[in-house]
């Protein structure tokens, strides 16, 4: 006692470190190990799509090591993994996550599960059943809810405006805490509100990077943008392909595409595909308190997620002639729907692909982005991409300046950058570092990050004790920091500071008074009733004393607080008195003081 | 202390001060006083405006105006007002913050906001807020459509009451009786509420942490606990066991308190609202089989949510599919699209359909197959759609505003329909008093799903506090059923009771507080152990405190040695900043401290035993040392160096405190 204690913190598995693809993050803060987010790659079919969980725990189970599994949000790098890892892998402990979370994520899961296994074939891979157990193991949590996992661990949701129901959650065990962001958006758009967090000075802030170095154009400028892209194109009569993730970003864009069709009086269809549109949609209406503070106000009069323009797409309209605007899952181009529609129209260059949000690396979208035009499909078939490829960042990440703007909020003792790419993360680390003068990690995958804290120690201090410190005191200048004496009594783990007396009182012992006193021998002929008279008049003069309750007593001595003094004549020399000082131990600077003083004898008489 | 500014147990406004903390714990609004009013027709009523004058027994007619007489009673004719919470027991200003317990004990808020020079925050649930905002709007609204000229005030002073009939006579602080605020107030008031979810932890000044609680009585109610770090106290207002539409009561966090203040019961504890759910609806299908209407006086949010549903599940089988169900209120639509949005705060079985996604209410059901709809008055769209036989759930519950006093003088007259009182906040038969002789029939069903004693009792056993504290009529049986003392609240120790306007010190002792030992100081500390598993150390730190946050750090270093020019006034300086000694204890083993005084070279020490101890001289030094049990006394010349060279001596047999 006391111990310096350290927040290791793991990163691993080609995800939560340097690479935007799966986020799965182990922190042990003060001997509780909390792993945030479970997070699968989208960039790969084999087994590197799910995180290593053996680099939690090499032997002994999961839920014994773990004391809780936090999800930030319901995108499947973030969540993906998690059927696997409870019931494939084995965790029984809680898993916490908020509402609209808890509530989208299986059906997430699911469609995933769908196209990978129905669709693809694949086998060792979670089931329904498995998705429906795993949901039965989570415990939905409210924002700013405090929730108690245990007697020493808490958690703590923020809004984190990324997605509907996307939280950053603070971890705190005694005085010691970490916050980790998940995604998160600082300014608000079109449905979801900006991410918000206070004061709360975690020791380690765990922030995503995605786009460390851009800071990205007004919203207002990129969304003009973008509608003058789909605009132009339905003109021209070609068809736009919007690779979108069902929830989210998708009826962001479709809320803007809503109102400018309405404005323009266009005519062009626009659709969405997947049976999950109107089920979104309706949890976007369920989960209404998640949205902005516009969308909040007017949801009475006019529901924003009921779109009059957008609908339902049938894969035989992709083949249908003329202009359209499809919305089509999944995001990246990867799987699923939006890849199919996207074969079927690459080869036409009056056709656009617009790609709203960030594509890691293996996926089509990825390729595309980085400019290749000839892609390898299945079966060695070449498909040549000829129409217009259009990349416009939508995805609702915090760019640097918002990553700036959430450390300022939150004044962290020390930043963890996960979730981004090496080279951006560097530049960021040295701005953080620089600008903020906050200490800043990045960790490679798989790497541990060792953090180092200081927490002073909270104790109990006895009322009276404090009472006596605050109220009393020689001197009671308010600006003049007060000296405090007690004694701390450390039973089991208990700290309590109490006054000395208490103490000894509590554990039955008596005190031991230690008293000295001193002969100081003066030159007085004068009586003894004099000489102590001219002592008093002398401490009296004492401008050191000034403050002191110095005494002159019925009974012939003198008082200075507690120390007295008494004259007696010498036994042997009438013309010296011997003054005897006598004080306790706990007066001994005042005691040994005067005697000093007394020493130096008296000053003439004045009279 | 506790100030009590409201007599109504199920309305209440008390102010505690905690901690140099003030807090007022809602804001209820005693409406009943509106009983004593003229009910306000939305239609020109004849027999209404027709009512003669009261005439005082001594033939003087100057209260004609004000008083009117109406089926044998007297009411007054004016814009109707409430009875505020007591503004005088304190000043309001100095209230910091003001808890909410349920959108219904939130309705005098623009009244303490707006009027009192309240600068601080107000806590309330998303629910709360936007229901209580709904209660407030249709409140406003239905006094404000009916424009009333005149405000009777004559009646209100003290020597004409006294000659009112009852139960003008006796209402009481009538000098306290409001008009209705207005919705620019509304709004002032509402935009000083802070959100809060249940199982926050909000801090109020560093001293005090206040954290609403899941109270499943209402859509957001809580109830609150304030707590420092060694004392709690439960606010438990408005609480429900029963499994309705709000998530469940959280009853394991109010456990360990030392006080916990209990208001909010049921006004009914002699009803069971099963019961009552089950006779509502038979009441009501029997009415519409026979060919007549149905009129339900009530609020636009709350039980109403329940009556709906059970209506959905009862309407099929009682053949009741093509009886039309309108809901009248100008905050109808809104009531009823929020009551669909807020899933976290519902219990488990509709939060699961929120999952699916579907609306967790089955009104939206009722809605979208044309069964139930809703209007914001009986004007505009709703007079031509209207058919009958038909049920109307409308407001205001006291029957002297609203939509509601038009389908009392519409159906009033016929034996054919039934009005039927579902909500407790009224007696019922007072309302009914302007209306009567009514041939209509009236059903009371009165759904109250707070706690009731039987619970209380259990809810007591199962938290144990140490006290606990409720209004005085909780302390005793109710006045008409005077032999029922189950009917009351029965604990150890009895409850402590408060009425209107009276201060109350509630029972809490603190001992401990606390306090941050700085990292650095707590490397500075040594530990002794003293027992086993008991260690002490000492500290002698510098106490800072800001914020009401106690934090101790390492004393200043001591000055630099300093130059020989400067000793001096450094020794000047010596009592000014002394640092306090350790207590001492233990005592001191004569033979090892003679031995230890040898080792230190007093080679002449001669020991005398005593009757309490021993002496100790040191001849040559003409120095004495008194040792006994419990004490040392050393007497030397003053030669500093030998005293202190034997006070280090004397230290090592003793332990530090």
């Amino acid at each position: 006692f006391p111990e310096m204690s350290h927040l290791p913190c793991l990163c691993w598995g080609a995800g939560a470190g340097q690479d935007v693809g799966r986020s799965c993050i182990l922190v042990s803060i003060a001997g509780k190990n909390v792993m945030l987010d479970c997070g699968m790659h989208m960039g790969y079919n084999d087994d590197r799509r799910f995180p290593d969980f053996s680099y939690i725990t090499q032997n002994g189970r999961l839920t014994d090591f773990l004391d809780c599994v936090i999800i930030s949000h319901f995108h499947l790098d973030h969540c993906g993994a998690l059927p696997y890892f409870s019931e494939m892998v084995g965790y029984d402990g809680p898993i916490y996550m908020t509402h609209p979370t808890k509530a989208i994520c299986p059906i997430l899961l699911e469609d995933y599960r769908k196209i990978t296994v129905d669709k693809k074939g694949e086998t060792n891979f979670f089931t329904s059943q498995m998705i429906k157990d795993c949901m039965k193991k989570v415990v939905a949590v409210h924002l700013h809810q405090t929730v108690q996992v245990d007697e020493e661990l808490e958690i703590k949701a923020y809004y984190a405006g990324h997605v509907l129901g996307a939280a950053m959650f603070q971890i705190k065990v005694g005085c010691e805490s970490v916050v980790y962001t998940g995604d998160y958006n600082m300014t608000p758009d079109r449905h979801l509100g900006a991410a918000w967090i206070d004061k709360c000075r975690p020791d380690l802030l765990i922030t995503e990077s995605t786009y460390a170095t851009t800071i990205r154009d007004s919203k207002r400028c990129r969304e003009r943008d973008f509608l003058k892209k789909v605009h132009e194109t339905v003109e021209r009569g070609g068809k736009v392909l919007i690779p979108v993730f069902a929830l989210g970003r998708a009826q962001e864009l479709c809320i803007l595409l809503e109102t400018f069709w309405e404005r323009m009086n266009l005519k062009a269809p626009i659709y969405f595909s997947t049976g999950l549109t109107e089920k979104a949609n309706h949890y976007y209406k369920l989960f209404i308190t998640w949205t902005n503070q516009k969308i909040r106000k007017t949801f009475v009069q006019r529901n924003m997620f009921e779109f009059k323009h957008i609908k339902a797409f049938d894969r035989a309209f992709a083949d249908n002639p003329g202009p359209m605007v499809v919305f089509a899952t999944p995001g990246m181009l990867h799987a699923g729907q939006s890849l199919q529609i996207f074969r079927k129209w690459a080869g036409n260059e009056k056709n656009m692909v617009i790609m709203p949000g960030y594509c890691v690396q293996g996926t089509v979208g990825h390729k595309i982005l980085s400019g290749q035009r000839k892609l390898e499909m299945e079966g060695r078939q070449i498909l040549e991409v000829k129409m217009q490829v259009e990349y416009m960042s939508f995805s609702a990440h915090a760019d640097a300046k918002g990553i700036m703007q959430l450390i300022r909020q939150a004044e962290p003792r020390n930043v963890l950058l996960v979730h981004g790419e090496a080279k951006k993360m560097e530049f960021l680390k040295q701005k953080i570092e620089q600008e903020l003068n906050v200490s800043c990690y990045m960790p490679a995958n798989g790497e541990t990050t060792t953090i180092f804290t200081n927490p002073s120690i909270p104790v109990d201090i006895s009322l009276g004790l404090l009472k006596r410190e605050t109220a009393i005191g020689p001197l009671p200048d308010a600006k003049k920091p007060k000296l405090m004496h007690g004694t701390l009594i450390m039973k089991d783990n208990s700290f309590r500071l109490v006054s000395p007396e208490q103490a000894l009182k509590e554990l039955g012992l008596a005190e031991h008074q230690l008293r000295f006193t001193c002969r100081v021998h003066i030159q007085d002929p004068r009586k003894e009733h004099e000489t102590v008279l001219r002592v008093y008049n002398h401490l009296k003069g004492q401008v050191v004393l000034k403050d002191y309750s110095v005494q002159h007593l019925p009974d012939g001595s003198i008082t200075v607080e507690s120390i007295l003094i008494q004259a007696t004549a010498h036994s042997e020399d009438q013309g010296t008195k011997v003054l005897l000082v006598s004080w306790t131990y706990q007066d001994e600077e005042l005691g040994s003081y005067l005697t000093a003083l007394l020493k130096k004898g008296l000053p003439p008489s004045t009279s | 202390f506790q100030y009590c500014l409201s007599g109504h147990p199920t309305l209440p406004c008390n102010v505690l001060k905690f901690k140099s903390t003030t807090i007022m714990l809602d804001c209820g609004l005693d409406m009943t006083s509106t009983l004593n009013f003229l009910p306000m027709p939305l239609v020109q009523s004849p027999r209404l405006s027709k009512l003669p004058g009261w005439v005082l027994k001594d033939g003087s007619t100057f209260l004609d105006k004000e008083l009117k007489e109406c089926s044998g009673h007297v009411f007054v004719d004016s814009v109707p007002e409430f009875c505020l919470p007591e503004t005088e027991l304190l000043d309001l200003s100095t209230v910091d913050v003001i808890l909410i317990s349920n959108y219904h004990c939130m309705m005098a808020l623009p009244y303490i906001t707006e009027y009192t020079g309240f600068t601080g925050t107000v806590y309330a649930t998303e629910p709360t807020v936007q229901i209580g905002r709904l209660l407030m709007e249709e409140l406003v609204n239905s006094i404000e459509r009916v424009p009333k000229a005149q405000s009777a005030s004559m009646w209100k002073n003290k020597e004409v009451q006294r000659l009112l009939p009852a139960p003008l006579k006796d209402a009481v602080e009538v000098s306290m009786w409001r008009k209705c605020y207005t919705m620019p107030e509304v709004n002032a008031a509402l935009s000083k509420i802070q959100l809060v979810g249940y199982s926050q932890k909000i801090e109020l000044f560093g001293a005090v942490q206040v954290t609403p609680l899941s109270s499943g009585y209402a859509l957001g109610s809580s109830n609150w606990i304030i707590q420092s770090h060694y004392e709690k106290v439960s606010y438990v207002s408005g609480s429900s066991l029963l499994t309705t539409h709000p998530q469940p009561m959280d009853q394991a966090s109010l456990k360990n308190s030392d006080v916990l203040i209990l208001t909010g019961l049921t006004q009914i504890p002699t009803a069971n609202p099963d019961g009552m759910v089950g006779e509502f609806c038979s009441n009501l299908a029997m009415t519409v089989r026979n060919g007549g209407n149905v009129l339900v006086p009530c609020y636009p949010s709350g039980v109403i949510y329940d009556l709906l549903e059970c209506l959905y599940q009862y309407i099929d089988s009682a053949g009741l599919s093509n009886v039309p169900f309108y809901f009248i209120s100008p905050v109808a639509n809104s009531s009823l699209e929020f009551s669909q949005i807020f899933a976290e705060w519902l219990c488990h079985n509709k939060q699961t359909k929120v999952y699916l996604p579907e609306p967790p209410f089955p009104h939206a059901e009722l809605i979208q197959t044309n069964k139930l709809k809703h209007y914001p008055s009986i004007h505009g769209d709703f007079s031509n759609d209207f058919k009958q036989p038909c049920v109307v759930f409308t407001g205001h519950p006291s029957l002297r505003f609203g939509d509601v006093v038009h389908f009392m003088e519409l159906w009033g007259k016929s034996s054919l329909n039934t009005v039927i009182f579902t909500e407790p906040d009224f007696s019922y038969l007072d309302a009914l008093a302007p209306y009567q002789p009514l041939a209509m029939k009236c059903v009371y069903c009165p759904i109250d799903t707070r706690l009731n004693f039987i619970q209380v009792s259990k809810l007591l056993k199962e938290v144990q506090p140490l006290h606990v504290v409720c209004p005085e009529q909780y302390t005793q049986p109710p006045p008409t059923q005077s032999h029922r003392t189950d009917l009351m609240v029965d604990c150890q120790p009895p409850p402590m009771s408060y009425r209107r306007a009276e201060v109350l010190t509630l029972p809490y002792k603190r001992r401990y507080e606390k306090i941050e030992i700085m990292p650095e100081l707590a490397d500075s500390l040594v530990p002794l152990e003293i027992k086993p598993g008991i260690s002490l150390a000492t500290v002698s730190a510098v106490l800072h405190t800001k914020d009401n946050k106690h934090v101790l750090q390492l004393p200043p270093k001591p000055p630099q040695p300093p130059t020989s020019k400067k000793r001096k006034r450094v020794s000047d300086d010596v009592p000014e900043c002394k640092p306090l000694k350790p207590l001492l204890s233990g005592s001191i083993p004569v033979d090892q401290f003679v031995q230890t005084l040898e080792k230190h070279g007093f080679s002449d020490v001669k020991v005398e035993d005593t009757a309490k101890g021993h002496i100790v001289l040191l001849q040559e030094a003409e120095t004495l040392i008194q040792i006994e049990e419990d004490s040392t006394h050393i007497i030397c010349d003053n030669d500093e160096p030998l005293r202190v060279k034997l006070r280090d001596l004397v230290l090592k047999f003793l332990q530090k405190f």
